[in-house]
């Protein structure tokens, strides 16, 4: 069963020429991380460097094991064990792991992995992942590709093995856009900006001549759909990343903005500010049609769907100070669920459902925090001057923001940074300018 | 257990760069230098005699931005997360009708900002709530509609980037340009 899961979900994976699935029996799961509890131990594991057919093949997957390893080691679920503690040597490796070996540097797991360059100049990579106090196989995968694409067998490899060991689906083989800052802060030139979850293969999809911000992935990560400031007019647009065309979204007076898809793909929800007043809108994409959600004297921003698309998450201040409110998207009743002190804005529907996490504003400083869709549960996880805008990893483990620590001289910038659900394992995301605004993708198709 | 499977490939994607329609971004660029004029304080600017205000139009050319901002005052401020306009805003909003009165041709655009201790989309909306108090009582004083539009930047423009209390005050404002 659980091959037949792993299956379907590569079946999807259209981009490989070939998939090959072998050697995997069912055995019953005795290494796993439980990613739910406060701090979990992190798994100790042995990666190899992944042997190569040839001299070019060889640096190709001495760069494949890099990114499997910091894939898992910035997971924070994973201790790599330094290769200088490897008792092995590598070409005896080749032929089988000896498990005693393993077992004497205190290592849980092995992955021991190559990498073949096809007659075709495809890549053919196997791995084989060792479970080393039983010396059994946990999962072993063969993927197949064309060279260029080297950095995402990496991913879904990490993605193979996180899921093997958590029992969640990984998040390694996806994609952040966000808002690339440059310039002072008066006259700040900010570009959209799409890049790898762990900062490769950035580019800039706008040349930053028009003011653009909080950029939102359709459910098919194809499309992006942001607020751009073009003609002087602060409007909600969609980006294509395979066209490379920007289309503007409802061609109406007044301001629209906070943009975010519906989980199905065929609505955009927003801010339309009327008279400057704003309340929420949806519109279909097909029709064009705009469909009214709040009409109310207060703002009304912020809007997220639950992952069902029945039920809309925003903030308004229509009780005096901006507070969470939930709607059903036929009643459009507003209920509001945030009652602790202070401000609570941006909310962000989990994947999963079963949390929304939001930026929290009390005492003259920011949180990112995570409540149950009811109210109940909450929790802060980070913490900073300037904290905002959480996005999800789809896994719904995994949460992307950004932070500006307090400057007095105006010259501190902003950062991406991510955390797990927990609270732990805070990393910043390298970018090469200022950056704002993430959005995680969900996962490839 | 031995699988496999062929699976055609899609050739991967190519992003390219995007090509967004050029646009006069640089108009609103103009009002970090403005404020060195008018950011020091919102009496500072109308404090000065009509005589002198008299000249200073003549050589800055009358109904010009500059003659806005040096005779009468391009902008003005608001307490934390309100939009009320304050009784010094109003004196402002109020010389800034007659003066739009006496040039017929000027069209307006009131920008609304906000400091930078709000959310961005909150303060996108907070910022249209400015612009539009300026201008519903510019509109209240008898300038016609159409004369008048708003613009919201939110947090996104600052006259000043400090995080301490005085620029955050200076951040909270409305500015009415001459288009």
């Amino acid at each position: 069963m659980i091959l037949l899961k792993m299956f379907r979900k590569l079946l999807q994976l259209v981009f490989f020429c070939v998939v090959v699935t072998f050697f995997i029996k069912p055995i019953a799961a005795q290494l796993r991380v439980d990613i739910t509890s406060g701090n979990p131990q992190p798994l100790p594991i042995a990666v190899a460097e992944f042997f190569g057919s040839g001299p070019e093949t060889e640096v190709l997957a001495k760069k494949i094991t890099e990114v499997i390893s910091s894939d898992l080691e910035r997971s924070g679920l994973f201790r790599l064990i330094k290769r200088k503690a490897f008792i092995q040597d590598r070409s005896s490796l080749r032929v089988r792991p000896q498990f005693p070996s393993w077992r004497q540097i205190n290592a849980q797991a092995l992955l021991v992995g190559s990498a073949k360059t096809q007659p075709s100049g495809q890549i053919r990579v196997d791995f084989r992942l060792w479970d080393v106090f039983s010396a059994q196989q946990l999962i072993g995968r063969r993927l197949e590709t064309d060279p260029a694409n080297w950095r995402r067998i990496a991913h879904i490899i990490a993605d193979v093995i996180y899921k093997r060991i958590t029992g969640e689906n990984g998040y390694f083989d996806t994609r952040v856009v966000y808002i690339a800052e440059t310039g002072p802060a008066q006259k700040r030139i900010k570009r959209l900006a799409i890049m790898d979850q762990d900062g490769a293969n950035l580019r800039y999809l706008t040349n930053g001549k028009s003011l653009v911000l909080t950029p939102r992935f359709s459910p098919t990560a194809q499309e992006i759909t942001y607020l751009a400031y073009e003609n002087d007019l602060p409007r909600v647009y969609v980006y294509n990343i395979d066209t490379g065309q920007q289309e503007l979204l409802g061609d109406f007076p007044g301001m629209s903005f906070a943009p975010r898809f519906s989980p199905d793909g065929n609505e955009v929800i927003m801010s339309v500010a009327r008279d400057g007043n704003s309340d929420i809108f949806t519109m279909d994409l097909r029709t064009r049609e705009m469909r009214r959600l709040t009409r109310h004297p207060a703002i009304d921003t912020s809007p997220s769907f639950s992952p069902s698309g029945k039920n809309v998450v925003f903030n308004s201040d229509r009780g005096g100070e901006q507070q969470l409110y939930v709607m059903n998207t036929i009643e459009r009743k507003a209920k509001r669920i945030s009652f602790g002190s202070g401000r609570y804005a941006t909310p962000v529907w989990s994947p999963r459902g079963d949390l929304i996490a939001f930026t929290k504003i009390s005492g003259g400083s920011f949180a990112i925090g995570v409540m149950r869709p009811d109210g109940s549960g909450e929790r802060l996880l980070a913490r900073g001057f300037l904290t905002e805008g959480p996005t999800w990893a789809p896994n719904g483990r995994v949460l992307m923001f950004f932070r500006k620590n307090r400057g007095r001289s105006g010259r501190t910038q902003p950062r991406l940074f991510s955390i797990d659900l927990t609270g732990f394992n805070e990393r910043e995301i390298p970018t090469p300018t200022s950056a704002s605004d993430p959005a995680w993708s969900p996962s490839k198709p | 257990m031995h699988l496999k499977l062929i699976l055609m490939i899609i050739t991967g994607i190519a992003l390219l760069g995007c090509e967004t329609t050029p646009q006069t971004s640089g108009t609103y660029t103009g009002t970090g230098s403005v404020s060195d004029s008018g950011g020091g304080g919102k009496d500072s600017s109308i404090s000065s005699s009509d005589l002198a205000s008299a000249i200073q139009g003549k050589r800055l050319g009358l109904g010009s931005q500059e003659d806005l901002v040096v005779n009468i005052g391009d902008r003005v401020f608001f307490e934390t997360d309100s939009f009320q306009l304050s009784q010094a805003a109003r004196r402002i909003v109020e010389k800034q009708a007659k003066w739009i009165k006496r040039y017929p041709s000027v069209k307006m655009s009131i920008e609304g900002h906000a400091d930078e201790r709000g959310t961005r989309e909150y303060n996108l909306a907070l910022g249209e709530r400015r612009a539009t108090a300026v201008r519903d009582y510019l509109i209240a004083l008898g300038i016609n509609p159409n004369r008048v539009r708003t613009i919201s930047f939110g947090k996104e423009r600052p006259v000043d980037a400090r995080s301490v209390p005085e620029a955050w005050s200076k951040n909270r404002r409305s500015v009415s340009i001459v288009k």
